[in-house]
């Protein structure tokens, strides 16, 4: 920086996050975080299930009402989206973590590849559910 | 940060790093929410693919599922493994985005004790149905 009284203008700033129009590999990345933050919270129904089934048959039909209502199948769907997304690119975390794929093109190219199979995955959990 | 040469500045360089640097500590953070990753994969498959087949089950059926010593276990490494990599995951979250000195810590030490609880609380839900 060399910073002589003749400079003092005010310099321009690099586009802030909140104008920036992000590109997919950085809402990706977000995304990342958002569904490692919602899996986090949803321990908690995971801890009310185990817990309701070690409490009673009265709290376990609670549960088991409240997670089969259309609510309950939203939130269970969501819950699995958000899941399989985390889980697959949380697997191009570890390739990452190789060295590979880090080029720009590589990782905007498995960044479709990590969408369309937490989608399948999600799909194909669902079907399996329902065919059950 | 080129603060550190005035003359007016009568803190120390060590009491400004205190609380602000590394604690050598970020390989063995960085190594453990891989590990729970890895090991979060097929078990978090194995709990939905459970899920899957346990649907419409009664309490009682479910109860005895449960108390299956493979299923047991594997419901019990799932809570280990999923809860251990919230706690990392989340103390990430809240170091990147909460500057606050006293809410961060307040939330960093708050949200570990609560996983913490409710780990305990279903591994202790397992226990009480299988053993």
């Amino acid at each position: 920086m060399t910073d002589t009284s003749q400079t003092k203008v005010p310099r321009p700033l690099s586009p802030h996050l909140s104008i920036y129009n992000l590109p997919l590999t950085a809402l990706m990345s977000i995304t990342h975080r958002m569904t490692g933050a919602v899996l986090a919270l949803g321990t908690l129904l995971w801890a009310a299930f185990l817990i309701s089934a070690a409490s009673g048959e009265e709290y376990y039909k609670m549960v088991m009402y409240a997670a089969s209502s259309h609510m309950g199948r939203i939130i269970l769907l969501l819950w699995s989206a958000a899941l399989y997304f985390h889980m697959c690119n949380g697997i191009r975390h570890m390739i990452w973590d190789t060295g590979k794929f880090l080029e720009k093109d590589k990782a905007m190219r498995t960044n479709y590849v990590v969408i369309l199979v937490a989608v399948i995955m999600t799909a194909v959990t669902w079907v399996c559910a329902y065919l059950k | 940060m080129s603060n550190g040469n005035k003359t007016s500045d009568f803190e120390t360089k060590l009491k400004k790093a205190k609380g602000l640097g590394s604690a050598h500590h970020g390989a063995e953070h960085w190594m453990a929410q891989k590990i729970t990753a890895l090991a979060n994969i097929p078990l978090v498959l194995w709990m939905v693919w459970s899920f899957i087949n346990n649907q419409g089950m009664s309490y009682v059926e479910f109860r005895f599922w449960l108390a299956d010593p493979f299923n047991a276990v594997m419901m019990i490494l799932a809570v280990i493994s999923v809860f251990y990599h919230a706690v990392l995951g989340s103390q990430v979250i809240v170091e990147d985005y909460i500057h606050i000195r006293w809410f961060r810590n307040l939330k960093l030490i708050g949200q570990k004790l609560f996983f913490f609880a409710l780990g305990a609380a279903c591994i202790f839900s397992v226990l009480k149905i299988a053993l």
